[in-house]
Formats: C-alpha cells, structure tokens, sequence
C-alpha cells in the first residue's frame, strides 16, 4: 500500500563496496603474530605445561580461589557501602561532615594500598584492647585485640577502607552527573530527599557509576593479592607462591594464579555487561526491533485505511 | 468571600546581590487562569517557584489555600518549616517545567505513577490505573510503555502534564511550558492546558504565547524588573496596555 505522494517504483540502492586492502594485510600480520606466540609458548619447555595441568585444580588453589573471591566481594560491600556515605558527605551543607568526608579521602587515597594493609596487621600493637562503653565514664565490652587477631578481617577491613576512598569519588560523580531539574521535578511532585534520591538521582546516577565501579571490582580481586601485607597468606597468589617454594616451579604456579584470576575476571565482566544494560534503560531514542516492529505495523495499518 | 487560591503580599526574593523579586502583590482566585508574561530576566519563572517554594521568599507573605508557603507562623515570628511538612505542601501543587524534567529511566506509564506511589503510597495497580486514565486525558495512550528519550518534545510536555495531574493538585504552575517546543509542536501542549482550564483547574501561567493568554487567561499579569506593572483583563491590556512598559513589551512580541 502506498501513501499518497509517494512514489510507487522506488530503485533500492545497490552499489559495489569499497575494497579495503589495508585491513586484509593488517588482519594477516597480526594473525600470523599471534600463532608464533602461541606456538612458541606451547612448544617452549620452561612454561612447564605438564606442572601447570597438575596443579591447575589443586586443592590448596582452590582454597585460594574462595578466599580471594571472599575479599573481593567483602571489600567491595565496604568500599561501596562507605563510599555512597561520603560521597552523600562530601554534598552535604554541613561543613563538619564535608570536610570528614574531604580528610577520609585524603588520607586513604593519599598513601599506598600496601602501607595501610601493613598498618592493619599491626592493629593489634597499636590498640591492644578495644571496649565498648560511654568514654571515660564506663566500658560495656573489652576485646583483647591479640587474642582475636585475624588476618582474615583485617585484610578486608584494610581493602574496603581504602576502597572506599575511591568508590566515593565515583559516586560523587555518578550524583553530580544526574541534572538539577531531575531532583527540582521530584520535589515539585512532593517526595522527600531521600525518596528523590533513592528513587530518581540514583538509578540514574548507576549509569555513570557502574562503568568504573566494574574496573574497581577487578582491580580489587587483583589487589588481593597484596594481603601477605597484613600477612595473610592463604589468598590465590600466596598459595601458588608457596607451592612454587616447594617445588621450585614459579613459572607454572603463576601461570596457574593467572588463568584463575583471568576466569574470575572474565565472568565479572558478564555481570557488568548485563548491570549495564539493566540501568541504560531509556537512555537511546533508538527503537528496540520490538517497537520497530510494532510502528511498521501501525504505519501499514494507516496505510490501508486510506 | 472565599480565600483566594494564591494571594502574594510584598514577597521579594534576591539570589546573594541580586534582587530579583522587590515586592509582588498578586491574588489568583480559585479556577482562575492567570498568564504571567514580561521580559526574561523579570523575576516570572521565580515567582512561580517561590509559590510551591522550590525557592525561599525573603520578605513579604505567600498564601497558598490560605496557608503560608514554606514558614509556619507562630506569634509574631516565622519559623522556617520542616523539609516534611513543605513536602506535604508541594503535593497539592503540579509544575510543569519549561524542560519537562521526565525521569529518563522511567517510561511514560512509570513517570506518572512515581509520585502517586511514592508520596501518597497508592499501591502499584491502583496507580497504574490512575496513570493510565492520566495518559489517556493527554492523548497518548498508546505511549504507556515510551522512555521519554523516544517521545517528541510536545509528547513529552504532555506525559509532564499528566505526571502533575496523578497528584490531584489543586494548584497548576507552568513555567515556560512550549518555549522549548518546536512551532507545529506548540499547539498540542496548549490544548491540553485549555482543556484543563475549561474544566476548572486553577492554573498560572509563565508563558510567551500571548493568543493563549487572550484566550484562555482570566487575568493577565505584566511583570518587569522584579515588579508586577499591570494586571489586568487579558483582552484589555493587550489591546490598551496601560503603562509604557507595557506597551514597549507588548510592540516587541505581538
């Protein structure tokens, strides 16, 4: 069915592609670079491929797997969790809060990963003992701080702390990136800040936070293995470390320590690739095939009725 | 004699050095339109703000429904009031804003059903309800299941208007509603507004779109420097405006 005005015999264009020689010889070169590589690497005996299948599934590796996965994901529950509270901080009217927030940052950003992990296994020499109570006047709780020591909750203490830091500037950004009519039209229909927050800033600010926050997450599960700071040694690198100790291997130990941390990474990447797609909701004027569909369909429609 | 929907007595308003409202007296009956019009820079767009106080009045007193906008009275002082209870008076009170301000994340069905849920906590279904008959009032029943980035800017100024009306405000402000409208997109959106006030609505008006106001408004009001200078029937002062100022404006847009 045609509009009126349209004309009926219109020629689709077919014309000859381009030809792109440069692409061809690029895709060549490094195709055949890559095979050298990878032949080199299988045929070279030092990489040890024999030792890197034997341990590849070793129990103790493991074990470093799932423990490198805990403070990954422990960290990240701090990091995030303290972040969005400084980063509320850092905008708020209350200059005692600002500038707490502005001393966190400046503190935990400003000195290296390693010396604060360091820090933290010392925890115990610093503060021998804890209590809990109303200072000077009365203590509910004392905790000998040597007695519970744990290497554990120190390291993701310690990583989350620091994480932190980061995570609020990337809020921060995700918050100041979201346009002042947006929160002005949710006061105007009478929500409250923290509604208006909850339910219109943030979901939008996500956009602009999940990108970088995925970097932090992998990041994080590769600053895990700067633990044997606190010293915690039964992480993925440690263990690989100390197997090669035995063995008198490293090369296939980290070469083990690498695929795993590489698998971990990849399936993070998935994840953030669907967390992505969930909060870019309503951000292209481009049409899904769904609602193309659908307008063909109306438009034919109209067509007929003429 | 019933309280005037809004009554404005000597409210000024100045951003740190910069007086931008120097004393607005102003009464809007209720199911009166009134259209504010005056050059940019003439304190239109912050008066409206200053009535569902999206901006805090320095001086002087504004009724909303007989009740003081953003302070409570007790004695003879002002005590500023909680962000709760100016939450609570925002309710009764639509905007529609000169850049619409659609919660980009949301489709036309959710962007109407945000507040009813939230603030007056109808439930998903009954709200869903609400904003669909919403939609339908504006003519876009078909768009429900639209992000706002898909629709055209006259569409998208009508979702804002239904967004307002879920509320059931007593009270519409406009500020600036077609200004960022495409000419053959203008029409819709004020269509939808005389609809609303044939059917009772009180309603002001920011606008530049003076056959609206000749048309629709009950009251015209000129502003300019900070100062209402003519109010008026809208036939009346744009056929024999009154002061110079008016006039000079007046030959500048008509």
């Amino acid at each position: 069915m045609t509009a009126p005005g349209e004309s009926a015999d219109a020629e689709l264009i077919e014309a000859v592609p381009l030809r792109r020689p440069g692409r061809w010889i690029a895709s060549i070169v490094i195709l055949v670079l890559l095979f050298l590589f990878v032949w080199g690497a299988a045929t070279n005996k030092n990489f040890d491929w024999s030792t890197y299948g034997k341990y590849l599934t070793d129990r103790r590796i493991a074990t470093g797997i799932r423990i490198t996965v805990e403070l990954t994901a422990l960290a990240m529950a701090i990091g995030i969790a303290l972040g969005v509270l400084l980063a509320v901080m850092r905008l708020s009217p209350n200059p005692v809060l600002r500038s707490t927030a502005w001393g966190y940052l400046w503190i935990f950003r400003g000195t290296p990963v390693y010396v604060q992990l360091v820090f933290w296994g010392l925890f115990g020499s610093l503060y021998p003992h804890l209590a809990l109570g109303i200072p000077f006047v009365h203590q509910f709780v004392r905790f000998d701080m040597q007695s519970v020591y744990s290497p554990f909750v120190f390291a993701f203490i310690g990583l989350g702390l620091n994480e932190a830091a980061y995570m609020a500037e990337i809020v921060r950004a995700g918050i100041s990136s979201v346009g002042e009519g947006q929160s002005e039209a949710a006061t105007a229909l009478g929500m409250s800040w923290p509604t208006t927050m909850r339910r219109i800033v943030l979901p939008q600010a996500m956009r602009v936070i999940i990108p970088p926050t995925g970097n932090e997450v992998i990041s994080m599960l590769k600053t895990t293995s700067l633990v044997t700071a606190v010293p915690l040694t039964t992480d993925l690198y440690s263990q690989a470390h100390q197997i090669s100790g035995v063995n008198f291997r490293p090369i296939p130990l980290l070469l083990v320590a690498a695929t795993w941390y590489l698998v971990i990474t990849s399936v993070l990447m998935v994840g953030q690739f669907y967390l992505e797609r969930h909060y870019a909701r309503g951000q292209s004027r481009r049409l899904t095939n769904r609602q193309l569909r659908a307008q063909a369909r109306a438009q034919t429609a109209a067509g007929s009725h003429l | 004699m019933t309280t005037p929907m809004v009554e404005a007595r000597g409210v000024h308003k100045s951003f740190g050095a910069l007086k931008v409202l120097r004393g607005i007296d102003l009464v809007v009956e209720r199911g009166q339109v009134t259209c504010v019009v005056g050059p940019s820079g003439s304190g239109k767009s912050t008066f409206l703000r200053c009535v569902n106080h999206l901006e805090k009045v320095n001086a002087g007193r504004l009724y909303v429904d007989g009740v003081l906008v953003g302070y409570q009275e007790r004695g003879d002082k002002l005590h500023e009031l909680h962000p709760r209870e100016a939450a609570r008076q925002r309710r009764d009170i639509g905007m529609v804003f000169q850049h619409f301000n659609l919660f980009p994340h949301m489709t036309a069905l959710e962007n109407i059903m945000e507040a009813p849920m939230q603030v007056k906590k109808i439930k998903k279904d009954a709200a869903a309800e609400v904003a669909r008959r919403q939609l339908a009032q504006v003519g876009l029943a078909d768009k429900a299941a639209t992000y706002p980035a898909q629709l055209s800017g006259g569409q998208q100024q009508r979702v804002a208007i239904a967004r307002a009306l879920a509320m059931e405000p007593k009270l519409m402000l406009f500020d600036e509603p077609t200004s960022a409208l495409d000419p053959e997109l203008v029409g819709e959106v004020l269509d939808v507004m005389k609809r609303l006030a044939s059917a009772g609505m009180t309603m002001i008006v920011v606008t530049h779109e003076m056959g609206f106001a000749r048309e629709v408004a009950d009251q015209l009001v000129f502003m300019d420097g900070g100062v209402v200078v003519e109010v008026g029937d809208p036939r009346e002062v744009l056929a024999n405006p009154q002061h110079e100022r008016t006039r000079s404006f007046l030959s500048k847009v008509l």
